[in-house]
């Protein structure tokens, strides 16, 4: 944990520990919104500084500044003593200054080589691309990554965490000095993970800043030299590694003890309402087999946790129950009736509805109202003689506003105004309205805020204690653990293991869904202290 | 820098969230009405600018012959917003004015009944109404083809302008069909005219056409689930399909009702110029989707209004008019017209920008004149 000796850096005369970038009194304003108040913020050369906070807690926009993507409305940054001004981004890459973003920014029909050096190409002497150079570096990098990537590979072809080490390759081509990291383990498996953090550990060796956020707060305790804790747009808190832990970080991000145990809630469950019989998926563009024979029970009222890694198949099973998707083969009952062949909207009607995995692309749309969005799945049942009718709409919207607990002004207000967790109780409210037996969410939590977070599970047993069957996906072990009556583990499109959450053990559930005990995660006794909110 | 403030002492928030939310909102409604407004600023600035330059300009007879082509426009205008609020285009609506015309016209003509010597004379209700299926027919095949073979929407109608171009030009070969249109009696094919170039109330039929389809459109867009329907899918179809919405007949429909007002238009216009030619309708799908624009939708889909796609077309008219009446030469009137276009884009976005610097720094203001200086320090 701590930070590797006082080993002098060759690159410059920066020294380990020495701050390097320093953030001094940093705003920033969207709008009426106050996105960072006076921020005060240091980068120290070969040292990981972990930033963080809730969503909206100002973390993204910190490093947009950090990183020259944004302007500060007031405030100074100052880099080795000098202070400057960040025109942009290539501005602050030219400064050794990088940033990597949670989604990756690559170009996925270019090669690696190509992407790397994409904008900053190397020239021959009469003005083309000097290829063989570029190519030279590009290994050169992945042998220092020590990541086997040839040069000419595609980078579609890559594995997410393969396409993270290209982001950090890219970045260590531009003579990086500073790099920021934001959420760069989101769409890792564990091992990748692994990998990743071992690159850092060699980055920071060789006299790198890096700056870190994420919202897997037990991984990035690991990782961190230095903790800091923004909430509200303002820094709360700065503590070297040793003195914090996680029940410390989120009672700084929360400035309140978050927890959520859901385990003892009363259940009441009751007949089958969905039945999956053998269920096979097969990708219709590689014909591989992605969800392998799967069969599962969702019964009224109970709440069930679909857990497994990345890839697992969880989202294609998800996609394939709610109609996005034809099956392959096998059987969809809801109440006894089989749904195979239907479309979205049918399945809707006949109370089997998704909450998608990725709000901004499949939940919200954007352009329409935080009304419009609650009304817009159960439509056909506010029509009278074949138009809206306005009076019975909006008297749903404030039902479903007030079901939910959307905190918004008012049912005009644009959904994208919202904070991440709204805009989920929008989706979800969405569905509800439609008067489900069985709702699908996949990776309901994700993104959201550790409060949201909650909320959300909240809601959820509140509904299945009226009846409603509920079928979730995650990937983090703690929300499995505290929140469902049920865990079943998918492990490479099949269903491998089933676990009472209550006679269970975190371990347990992990090594059946094929995560290896990886340091980064955590023991099993901080489920009781803050269950979920890793 | 090594501070750890408590959570006590964290200042509350100055500003409750649902305040900031309530202020966000009406800067919301506000730039939509400037949106509309500047469309509706431009159309009075042409109007008084050629009503300076020309006596005639506002001459009831000039205004009705602007009303006149402005109907053509908007109607076609009126279909071209419901494909352009799904995110999609339809090139193909000029062509099938000029097809649905030249059917109408042979139709007057009569038609060769296969394996016999008759020739039929149909109704000119049944003309009417097979002239607009036409219309609807073409576009129900450009729907069929982007909806459900999900082919690009720009290639599909450009492959039908030609097609449909071609088709006209295959039934006029080559002769205008003028003296038939007025029917014969005998034959029982008598009073197109008589409905098709009618002013009732002193305005041209097309314009009593527009204004009905105009409401139409209106109660279709805001009132019914089909127009929810397509503001969602032209906002975000992922979400919108996850929602239950049937996208792929929403946007399969949205073609057949371009198609219809291409029909529609097709009847007006050669009851307009008493004939039926080879190149009626060229151009003007551009026309519509110049209205459209304009009138503030977004070419991405989800936002758009139908008063502001008639507006659109009012400015088109009136500018167009104008630009003839002062004596501009046709060779300018074409780069004036296509300036005021971009010029209308341009505005909207540099307005667009400047209120959200605006809010930016009016927010600034306030977060200074509430931080204290002691932030400052390191």
């Amino acid at each position: 944990m701590s930070a590797p000796a006082t080993e002098t850096v060759s690159a410059g005369s920066t020294e380990i520990g020495q701050v390097v970038l320093r953030a001094v009194g940093i705003s920033k304003t969207y709008g009426v919104t106050k996105a960072l108040k006076g921020v005060d913020f240091e980068v120290r050369a070969g040292q990981v500084t972990v930033l963080f906070g809730e969503n909206g807690a100002g973390k993204s926009t910190l490093m947009k500044i950090l990183s020259g993507v944004e302007q500060p409305t007031g405030g100074q940054l100052v880099l080795h003593d000098e202070p400057i001004t960040l025109e942009n981004t290539v501005d602050a890459v030219e400064r050794g200054v990088s940033i990597i973003h949670q989604e990756t920014n690559l170009c996925p029909n270019l090669n690696v080589r190509d992407n790397i050096f994409l904008g900053r190409e190397l020239r021959t002497r009469i003005g083309g691309i000097d290829y063989a150079g570029e190519t030279e570096v590009t290994s050169r990098l992945m042998r220092q990554l020590e990541e086997e990537i040839a040069p000419q590979t595609l980078v579609a072809d890559l594995r997410m965490g393969q396409q993270q080490i290209v982001e950090i390759a890219r970045a260590l081509a531009a003579e990086t000095r500073i790099l920021i990291m934001d959420e760069p383990t989101s769409a890792l498996s564990a091992s990748e993970v692994e990998v990743l953090f071992r690159v850092i550990r060699e980055l920071t060796a060789n006299g790198v800043a890096i700056v870190y956020i994420s919202h897997h707060l037990e991984e990035a305790i690991s990782i961190a030299d230095h903790a800091v804790v923004l909430r509200d747009g303002e820094l709360v808190a700065h503590e070297p590694a040793g003195g914090i832990d996680l029940p410390w970080v989120v009672h700084q991000m929360t400035g309140r003890q978050a927890e959520y145990d859901f385990r003892d809630e009363p259940r009441d469950s009751g007949e089958v309402a969905l039945s999956v019989r053998n269920l096979t998926v097969a990708d219709h563009a590689t014909g591989r087999v992605v969800v392998d024979g799967v069969s599962i029970d969702v019964r009224a009222g109970e709440i069930v946790c679909l857990y497994g890694l990345m890839g697992a198949g969880r989202t294609e099973l998800m996609e394939t129950l709610a109609g996005r998707d034809p099956m392959t083969a096998g059987e969809v009952l809801l109440n006894g009736e089989n749904i195979a062949g239907l479309s979205v909207g049918e399945r809707i009607s006949r109370g089997l509805g998704l909450v998608p995995e990725d709000r901004q692309r499949d939940g919200v749309v954007q352009l329409l109202s935080v009304g419009s969005n609650l009304s817009l799945a159960g439509l056909r049942s506010v029509v009278r003689k074949g138009l809206i009718s306005r009076v019975s709409e909006s008297g749903r919207i404030r039902r479903g506003m007030d079901e939910v607990t959307v905190k918004a002004a008012g049912p005009d207000t644009p959904i994208t105004s919202l904070s991440g967790g709204n805009q989920q109780k929008v989706v979800i409210g969405k569905l509800l309205m439609t008067d489900p037996t069985v709702l699908l969410l996949d990776e309901p939590t994700r993104g959201i805020d550790v409060g949201a977070k909650g909320e959300i599970f909240a809601l959820l047993f509140k509904e299945a204690q009226k009846g409603l069957g509920v079928l979730y996906v995650t990937s983090e072990i703690g929300e499995a653990m505290t929140a469902s009556h049920r865990i079943v583990v998918m492990h490479k499109g099949r269903i491998v293991r089933e676990f009472d959450p209550r006679t269970s053990t975190r371990a347990e559930v992990m090594a059946a869904s094929g995560e290896s005990a990886s340091p980064t995660t955590s023991t099993p006794t901080t489920d009781q202290a803050i269950g979920g909110t890793q | 820098m090594t501070t750890t403030n408590a959570p006590a002492e964290v200042t509350p928030r100055p500003q409750s969230p649902a305040g900031g939310l309530a202020s966000r909102l009406r800067s919301i409604t506000l730039s939509s009405a400037l949106m509309e407004g500047r469309a509706l600023l431009a159309l009075v600035l042409i109007i008084a600018v050629f009503a300076t330059l020309s006596d005639n300009y506002l001459d009831p007879g000039n205004l009705v012959t602007i009303t006149k082509q402005v109907a053509f426009n908007a109607i076609l205008a009126l279909g071209m917003l419901m494909v352009i609020l799904n995110g999609g285009i339809d090139l193909s609506v000029g062509s099938t004015v000029g097809l649905t015309g030249a059917v109408a016209g042979n139709l007057f003509r009569g038609l060769d009944l296969p394996l016999t010597q008759a020739i039929m004379f149909p109704q000119v209700w049944v003309i009417v109404v097979i002239s607009v299926g036409v219309g609807a027919l073409v576009g129900y095949a450009n729907g069929l083809l982007i909806s459900r073979l999900r082919l690009a929407p720009f290639i599909v109608t450009l492959g039908m302008l030609y097609v449909g171009r071609g088709l006209t030009e295959v039934l006029l070969n080559g002769q205008n069909i003028t003296n038939e249109l007025r029917g014969q009696e005998g034959l029982g094919n008598t009073g197109f005219f008589e409905v098709f170039a009618s002013r009732p109330l002193g305005l041209p039929i097309s314009a009593w056409v527009m204004i009905a389809l105009a409401i139409l459109a209106s109660i279709l867009l805001v009132r019914s689930p089909f127009g929810r329907w397509l503001y969602a899918s032209g906002s975000n179809e992922r979400a919108a399909e996850l929602s239950g919405v049937p996208v792929t007949r929403v946007k399969a429909r949205i073609y057949v009702i371009a198609g219809t007002c291409a029909g529609i238009v097709g009847l007006l216009q050669i009851a307009n110029i008493s004939s039926a030619t080879a190149d009626l309708g060229q151009f003007y799908e551009l026309n519509a989707i110049a209205a459209v624009v304009i009138g503030g939708a977004a070419l991405s889909g989800g936002r758009g209004t139908v008063r502001g796609t008639i507006i659109g077309a009012f400015v088109i008219g009136f500018l167009a008019n104008g630009l003839v009446i002062v004596g501009v030469s046709p060779f300018w009137q074409q780069v004036i017209t296509g300036a005021v276009i971009i010029l209308a884009v341009a505005v909207d976005r540099v307005q667009q920008i400047a209120q959200n610097r605006g809010a930016a720094r009016r927010a600034a203001a306030e977060v200074r004149s509430k931080t204290p200086a002691a932030s400052r320090s390191a």
